[in-house]
């Protein structure tokens, strides 16, 4: 496929990981984004590691999907990534042979992950494909938009490949129902047995215990606290709760164990770009800004005048947390009546 | 113990990340006040305790830092070998140049099958320049190789590789044979610096360097060229500009709501 008809009327793969599966869940907000996200690019069909449920077949009709291909022999989920590669790759095999009229697929769109982006990358070896990661908005030619070197720069990218894979970031596209639906048959694939004798394999999983709370990174709203918060995390957690946001951390806050590590927001950790950000007694190394500088609105409450969050800050306060957060949160009660 | 280990860990020469970075018009990084990328430093420890539990390089252990890049890229193999690296290897030749992640994988992936049998590629968790984590996975993919990636540990016992890895939402333990690709994160271990000795001693470490025709390589397969994907444009992201800054006289709280709902965030 070339670029021509990569603008606005390719076949467009969307990867949804992780499901949906299971007791009738439906898609997650993040997954409908990266379908509307296809709908901007061409012709949706999905490929979903997982089985589908019955409800959630309907809602990727609705959506607009074409097809629906599932994984058939073999439970993704039990290896790390390798096997869903090689899945994924015969999957867009299998649609480029079938003589049924189908042209193969010009773009496939995965999520932004770590195990979306290590798919794309594998993927993209076996398909001789290229992959734009890190997307954050696109072009109906699939020219893909990206911010670089922890959000100081953008960049327009393209694969100059026949195949382009992109790795789309929550909260880039919005999500948004099809002009008309799709068919979504389930067509189940193989996964490939070769893939699974050289692949990892989980031999455990300990579920940790959920927070109610958005996803970090797939959040409009995130509230994180650092050094300042001197590891009560109540104050934080208050004000997010109000404004139904993810709690985030800075580095400090989760080396001292005052939080789990995968709510650290950072070079090291989450990159986040919501709506609005407060960071609350965080001093805003660039470490830190490095994950959450592209958010719209950043709002920063620190004691120490000299931080250097209040330089990228669009409302900051000098303060103490203890007193400025629950006082916020009170008067958005208020407000609310 | 009779359990040697060759391990080959990416090292990678990046900007420091505590000054401004730059690019360039149509992309290439300013690589000037570049240092050892410090999230390669938690690989190398992770290698080196591997290996100094086996008896080190006098049990015939053996840890070979890898580079790409251009003639400045051997100071982050200096470090290494200063660090405890037994050798190193520089993938270096002008046709390299503007490689995406694609194009580098296929070089890396042809250094790495130069040096023979190898147990383990070890990386850190990401670059901090490039940033998109590619490398790692289509390094494994081309050498046909389960990864291990995000290990907050690891452990070899025999010819099996297991880590624990700290995902969102769910902890994981993972299991591989070897040989295998793993990375890790900054939870793994905490890195060594180097010492006088190991000063001293880097000096007498071999560095090889490696050019496409050394690695079998047409200049086509790799740079701009072999690569798959191009930038069109970079430019510098606006400076964000300063915005309100108050003092809490003791109603900043009602104040940053005014703020908020102005914005309509609320």
């Amino acid at each position: 496929m070339t670029a021509e008809n990569a603008a606005g009327a390719a076949n467009v793969l969307v990867v949804l990981s992780g499901g949906p599966g299971g007791a009738g869940e439906s898609l997650t907000k993040a997954q409908l984004e990266l379908l509307a996200a296809g709908r901007l690019l061409g012709t949706v069909s999905a490929a979903s590691t997982a089985p589908v449920s019955e409800g959630a077949r309907a809602q990727l009709a609705e959506n607009g999907v074409a097809a629906v291909y599932t994984p058939e022999g073999a439970d993704l989920s039990a290896y790390l990534v390798g096997p869903t590669a090689a899945w994924l790759a015969d999957v867009v095999s299998a649609v480029g042979a079938d003589g049924g009229g189908h042209a193969a697929f010009g773009v496939i769109v995965l999520d932004n992950s770590s195990e979306g982006k290590e798919a794309a990358g594998r993927l993209g070896v076996r398909l001789g494909a290229g992959v734009v990661t890190d997307v954050v908005g696109l072009e109906t030619d699939g020219t893909a938009h990206k911010s670089v070197l922890a959000g100081s720069y953008q960049v327009r990218a393209r694969a100059t490949s026949p195949v382009a894979i992109l790795t789309l970031k929550p909260n880039s596209v919005e999500a948004a129902p099809a002009d008309a639906p799709g068919l979504a048959t389930i067509t189940p694939v193989a996964v490939p047995e070769a893939s699974l004798a050289r692949a990892a394999r989980v031999v455990a999983r300990t579920d940790k215990p959920a927070s109610g709370r958005p996803e970090l990174t797939e959040a409009n709203i995130v509230v994180s606290g650092g050094r300042g918060t001197d590891g009560d995390f109540g104050p934080v957690e208050e004000l997010a709760d109000v404004l139904g946001a993810a709690v985030g951390a800075s580095r400090a806050a989760a080396d001292a164990g005052w939080v789990s590590h995968d709510l650290q927001v950072g070079q090291t950790g989450k990159t986040v770009s919501p709506q609005l950000y407060v960071a609350a007694g965080i001093s805003g190394a660039i470490q830190h800004r490095a994950g959450m500088q592209t958010s719209k609105v950043i709002v920063a409450v620190n004691s120490d005048p000299d931080s250097p969050i209040f330089e990228i800050a669009d409302f900051g306060v000098v303060g103490d947390v203890f007193k400025v957060l629950p006082q916020a949160a009170a008067e958005i009660t208020r407000r609310r009546g | 113990m009779g359990d040697t280990l060759k391990i080959v860990v990416l090292v990678k020469h990046v900007p420091d990340a505590q000054f401004d970075r730059h690019l360039g018009a149509q992309g290439p990084l300013d690589r000037s006040e570049s240092i050892l990328s410090e999230l390669d430093e938690y690989a190398l420890e992770a290698a080196l305790q591997l290996t100094d539990a086996r008896g080190g390089d006098k049990g015939g252990n053996e840890v070979v830092a890898l580079t790409m890049g251009g003639p400045d890229a051997a100071n982050a193999l200096k470090k290494a070998l200063q660090i405890g690296a037994s050798s190193g290897v520089h993938v270096s030749d002008e046709a390299l140049a503007g490689s995406d992640a694609s194009a580098t994988s296929l070089a890396l992936a042809a250094a790495i099958r130069s040096l023979g049998d190898v147990d383990i590629v070890l990386t850190g968790m990401a670059s901090t320049d490039g940033e998109t984590s590619l490398v790692p996975a289509q390094l494994a993919e081309r050498l046909d190789l389960p990864q291990l990636t995000f290990a907050s540990s690891l452990e070899i016992s025999g010819s099996t590789a297991r880590i624990q890895r700290d995902g969102d939402g769910v902890a994981e333990t993972v299991e591989a044979g070897l040989p295998a690709l793993i990375s890790v994160t900054d939870q793994a271990n905490e890195p060594r610096y180097p010492n006088f000795k190991g000063i001293l001693a880097a000096k007498k470490k071999k560095i090889a360097t490696l050019s496409l025709v050394d690695l079998g390589l047409e200049a086509g397969q790799v740079g701009a060229a072999g690569s798959l994907t191009a930038v069109e444009s970079a430019q510098p992201r606006p400076a964000r500009g300063a915005g309100t800054i108050i003092t809490d006289e003791g109603d900043a709280g009602v104040k940053l709501v005014d703020f908020l709902a102005a914005q309509k965030l609320i």
